[in-house]
């Protein structure tokens, strides 16, 4: 199976790289899924969004990806992000109690629809359902 | 001579007092070096992978945002200078601020202004008391900085950069579209403390790298617009053939060119803006720690030496009691 280079680097440090053989991301524009071979190119990735990895060896799985883009080669993907997390990294009450004080409103409104946008994205990496 | 005695004494307590402060300063300072090694060692993949997405997409000649393609006839530049908040760490901030004064100088033989942003108390301590204008000032994290500082420092200075020279930064709400090439609209919402601000057409940030404990050196590298290297890319082109191909490959943009480099801009000079810091805070733990291990070191030398003039002391006045007791049974017994 064709395989390509995939790191997620964050800000403060590396958090993943590997082999994987798949790629989907959210950007800007739309869904995108990126298999070894893909044209060059570079995209920004939603403020706040999941990214799916599926590696050669091991399990799928999701990273929270906060103020990313990707620039990706034939032969490699890197995501770079502000801030990431991988979903096993996520701590599930603590976005949802986020998610629940964003909702809940406050006096700044882009403050809370960012913040709430943050939650959803780390409750979905981490394959919980956030509502609407 | 027993006054000198007492003197001496007492100059050994103090000497000894100052020395277990500079030991215990040296062993803090060893102890953040290894946290902020760990950090800049972190960091690195980050701002490197940044730099050379940026910098392929530029030699792909993929837009002429300023970012990427140097203004025509740049009027004036900023330059960041990052010193450390504290003292007591030997030359860190005079070498940093001797460079930061020969980059502003070659700039101005250029014919360019400078615009003047300082990181650290020890370095808006330096300026303000020679009555320069600093654009901005940022303290109270030299030591451990983390993202967010360097975001507000970093977004100044994209807001500067965007408006360009010979304008002024100015924020959305107050006007709307602004003519002329210099300034452009973008999503970019320049932060408050930036209004009003000369724009620039460069910008340079002059700081302390981190190469190892032992070595330390300040260099003042051009963030904006990036530098390109095209002696050591046309060396690399001739010999790898994968790598020139990989050149010419077509490079597609989501959003287009121009939105997706306004929108990495802001982020990219972060991430420079960071790796200064943390390369800064390294540089600045190791020269504290050697500079305080040079104190702790004098100040034992010292300890010996004043403990020998104290034994000579205390030796010659013996001597001089024993002299005066055989005087004076001399003296009883003729």
């Amino acid at each position: 199976m064709a395989e390509m280079e995939v790191a997620i680097v964050g800000v403060e440090k590396r958090l993943w790289s590997g082999q994987a053989s798949f790629v989907s991301a959210r950007t800007v524009e739309g869904d995108i899924g990126l298999l070894p071979g893909h044209q060059p190119m570079i995209a920004a990735l939603d403020e706040a969004g999941v990214v799916r990895i599926d590696p050669t060896d091991g399990e799928a799985f999701h990273a929270a990806v906060f103020g990313g883009f990707l620039s990706v080669t034939a032969e490699s993907v890197t995501i770079l992000a502000e801030l990431a997390e991988l979903a096993s990294e996520i701590d599930v009450a603590a976005a949802r109690d986020e998610l629940q004080r964003a909702e809940g409103g406050g006096d700044d409104v882009d403050d809370t629809a960012a913040a709430a946008a943050r939650a959803r994205a780390r409750l979905r990496a981490a394959g919980e359902n956030p509502g609407h | 001579m027993a006054a000198s005695l007492r003197v001496l004494r007492r100059r050994i307590r103090s000497t000894k007092n100052i020395a277990q402060i500079t030991k215990a300063m040296e062993m803090v300072a060893a102890s953040r070096i290894a946290k902020a090694q760990a950090r800049v060692h972190a960091a690195r993949p980050y701002s490197d992978e940044f730099t050379h997405v940026l910098t392929t997409a530029a030699k792909a000649g993929a837009s002429d945002h300023p970012l990427l393609v140097a203004r025509e006839e740049p009027s004036r530049a900023g330059v960041l200078v990052v010193t450390s908040d504290r003292g007591l760490c030997g030359g860190y901030n005079a070498n940093v601020l001797r460079e930061a004064e020969r980059v502003m100088r070659e700039l101005s033989d250029a014919g360019k202004q400078t615009s003047l942003f300082v990181i650290g108390g020890k370095g808006v301590g330096y300026f303000r008391f020679r009555n320069r204008e600093t654009a901005g000032k940022w303290t109270g994290f030299s030591e451990v900085p983390d993202y967010p500082n360097a975001t507000r420092a970093a977004d100044a200075l994209t807001a500067v950069f965007l408006a360009g020279g010979d304008e002024t930064v100015q924020r959305p709400s107050d006007e709307g579209e602004e003519e002329g090439g210099g300034s452009r609209s973008t999503s970019f919402v320049p932060p408050e403390e930036a209004e009003g601000l000369e724009g620039v057409d460069e910008l340079h940030v002059v700081f302390t790298a981190f190469n190892s404990v032992a070595s330390q050196t300040v260099v003042s590298r051009q963030i904006a617009p990036l530098e390109l290297e095209d002696d050591e890319s046309s060396e690399e082109e001739s010999s790898g053939s994968s790598d020139s191909g990989e050149r010419e490959a077509e490079y597609e943009f989501e959003p287009e060119p121009e939105v997706l480099f306004d929108r990495l801009m802001p982020k990219y000079l972060r991430a420079r803006v960071f790796a200064a810091l943390l390369d800064a805070a390294a540089s600045e733990s190791a020269a504290r720690q050697r500079a305080m291990k040079a104190a702790t070191d004098n100040a034992n030398d010292l300890v010996d030496n004043l403990t020998r003039e104290a034994n000579q002391a205390r030796q010659a006045q013996i001597t001089q009691e024993i002299s005066e007791i055989v005087g004076g049974a001399n003296a009883l017994a003729e």
